[in-house]
């Protein structure tokens, strides 16, 4: 197993990715609050630049306790990297698709060490 | 540790966005062509579209009427806050992008240099290069909407500005980029003036009707049209589009649900009309196309065809044989967007269809459900032959292309 370098902890603001190569894989590295996650550049939709997408929060639907809809609503807890192919939106925590279990991002094990963030290939 | 330490390179495009260079956004494309092998096959992209509107005051130019082409002249030059000159639709009704998701629907603000050719031949080759295609067949996009415009005589002078206006400024500059030219469907003697205009053009490779329009496509007044692209021996197509003013549509209130249905509703009546009204009977060599509606609608049409038919066989006494076997041996397909979260429903779609002969490739390209040439290529269940034939030899074969690519000898 290799151990890559990405960069220094202070170097990822909040809610903010950053997009790598080594050799000829492609990474996101992705900060949300103090946890760090990977995943391969590679969507299980059609092989798109998914980490390269933009950011949105989770939408969700508004209901009342009568089953009425109000719209919907973003949920700033949940944050998605959407890919920019065609739009299919992952969980930058779990890699998964907020619709089905059949599609999720390909995992890159991430180590955060002395400040600095791995990720391991 | 240090020793095992390598240090990660910053992505050279960090964030895809409107800026992004078309090469850029279909780098994983290009390298899966490259990779999995099809890159040297020929590759035929039967249906992409580039945004003639964003050029409307050129088109506008090639406005037969002279006075219809001052109005467009002025308006071009002066009218602030609304859309382009004549062009009917449905204004800031376009959410293909899901909120800015999808940045290259909305817009292609890459950088261009090339002065040589037309910034739009500069943008398809973009995309010919990243999807690996030999030959890519250019459709407008808001013009799709024309058939549904209330003055019938604008559909026809934005067409002929339009067609005069890509034959002459665009395709001359790549002989990969050819078209299907755009008819007003909607007047049927002018439809045939711009097929026996067009006809002998080899950058024209066949004739499009904007499948979004109330007309029945079995109408005497048809006749005439069918028969001149018949002996042109050129195909028609059906592009299907979608109209949220189609009151069949009108609980849809999600862009999704519109356009999921919208896609393929226009193509499922003009089939039903054209084969019951046995018009594959009646021009027996006219080969008929059906863009962008994908595919799950097809043997769903078969299946309710066949079983009504056989009660009712007196209501359709031109017929010879089920709708089903027109519908798998007069008429061919674009896959896009194909539908394929059930695989076996997708394998037996092929079947039904005969596939291999039958289908095309298109990617509808730069569109939020374009496909790229890999939904064909990793199909499990093909062998390579079907693959190449869908890729780009039957594109070849019914628009009479050259199998070796534009610029073979
Ligand atoms: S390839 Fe990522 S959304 Fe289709």
């Amino acid at each position: 197993m290799q151990m890559i370098r990405v960069g220094a902890v202070e170097e990822f603001e909040d809610r903010s990715k950053r997009v790598v190569t080594v050799g000829n894989a492609e990474i996101g590295v992705f900060r949300l609050g103090d946890d760090f996650h990977a995943w391969r550049n590679v969507c299980p939709h059609q092989g798109g630049p998914v980490c390269q997408g933009r950011l949105y929060p989770l939408v969700r639907e508004n209901l009342d306790d009568q089953m009425k809809s109000h719209g919907r609503l973003y949920d700033e807890d949940k944050l998605n990297i959407v890919c920019p192919w065609h739009g299919l939106e992952f969980d930058i925590r779990t890699g998964k698709h907020p619709g089905t279990s059949e599609l999720a991002l390909d995992p890159v094990t991430v180590q955060v060490e002395a400040g600095d963030i791995y990720v391991l290939l | 540790m240090d020793a095992d330490i390598t240090k990660a390179e910053d992505h050279p495009v960090q964030s895809i966005d409107t800026h992004t260079d078309t090469r850029d956004y279909l780098a994983h494309s290009r390298r899966d062509a490259e990779r999995k092998g099809y890159v040297d096959w020929l590759i035929v992209d039967v249906d992409a579209h580039h945004v003639e509107s964003v050029s409307w005051a050129e088109v506008t130019e090639y406005i037969e009427d002279p006075v219809v082409r001052h109005q467009a002249t002025m308006y071009q030059k002066e009218r602030v806050g609304a859309p382009p000159y004549g062009l009917n639709g449905d204004l800031g009704l376009r959410y293909q992008d899901v909120g800015g998701r999808i940045p290259h629907q909305s817009s292609q603000r890459e950088k261009v240099e090339e002065t040589d050719v037309h910034r739009d031949v500069v943008l398809t080759r973009r995309a010919m290069h990243g999807l690996a295609v030999n030959y890519m067949v250019l459709f407008p996009t808001p013009m799709l909407f024309l058939g549904m415009h209330p003055q019938t005589e604008m559909e026809v002078f934005l067409c002929q500005a339009y067609n005069r206006w890509l034959t002459e400024r665009i395709l001359p500059g790549e002989p990969g980029i050819v078209t299907l030219v755009v008819l007003p469907f909607n007047t049927p003697d002018e439809a045939l003036k711009m097929v026996e205009q067009h006809a002998d053009n080899p950058n024209v490779i066949g004739f499009c009707v904007t499948s979004t329009r109330y007309k029945p496509v079995h109408a005497n007044e048809y006749m005439k049209l069918y028969r001149a692209i018949e002996e042109s021996g050129k195909p028609i197509a059906f592009h299907a589009g979608y109209h949220w003013q189609d009151p069949s549509l009108a609980t849809c209130n999600t862009f999704l649900g519109m356009h999921s249905l919208g896609f393929t509703w226009c193509n499922i009546v003009h089939m039903t009309n054209w084969i019951l009204n046995g018009i594959p009977e009646r021009f027996p060599k006219l080969k008929t196309l059906w863009v962008e509606s994908g595919l799950a609608w097809v043997p769903f049409l078969m299946q309710r065809l066949d079983d009504q038919y056989l009660m009712r066989q007196s209501e359709a006494p031109l017929l010879k044989k089920m709708p089903s076997d027109y519908m798998r041996e007069n008429c061919w397909y674009t896959c896009q967007p194909m539908e394929k979260s059930n695989m076996r429903a997708l394998e037996c779609t092929f079947e039904m269809i005969n596939a291999e002969s039958q289908l095309l490739y298109s990617s509808d390209w730069p569109h939020f459900d374009f496909d790229t040439p890999s939904v064909i290529h990793d199909l499990p269940f093909l062998n390579e032959q079907s693959k190449r034939n869908i890729l780009g030899l039957n594109a070849a074969k019914i628009f009479g292309l050259n199998p070796k690519g534009p610029k073979a000898g």
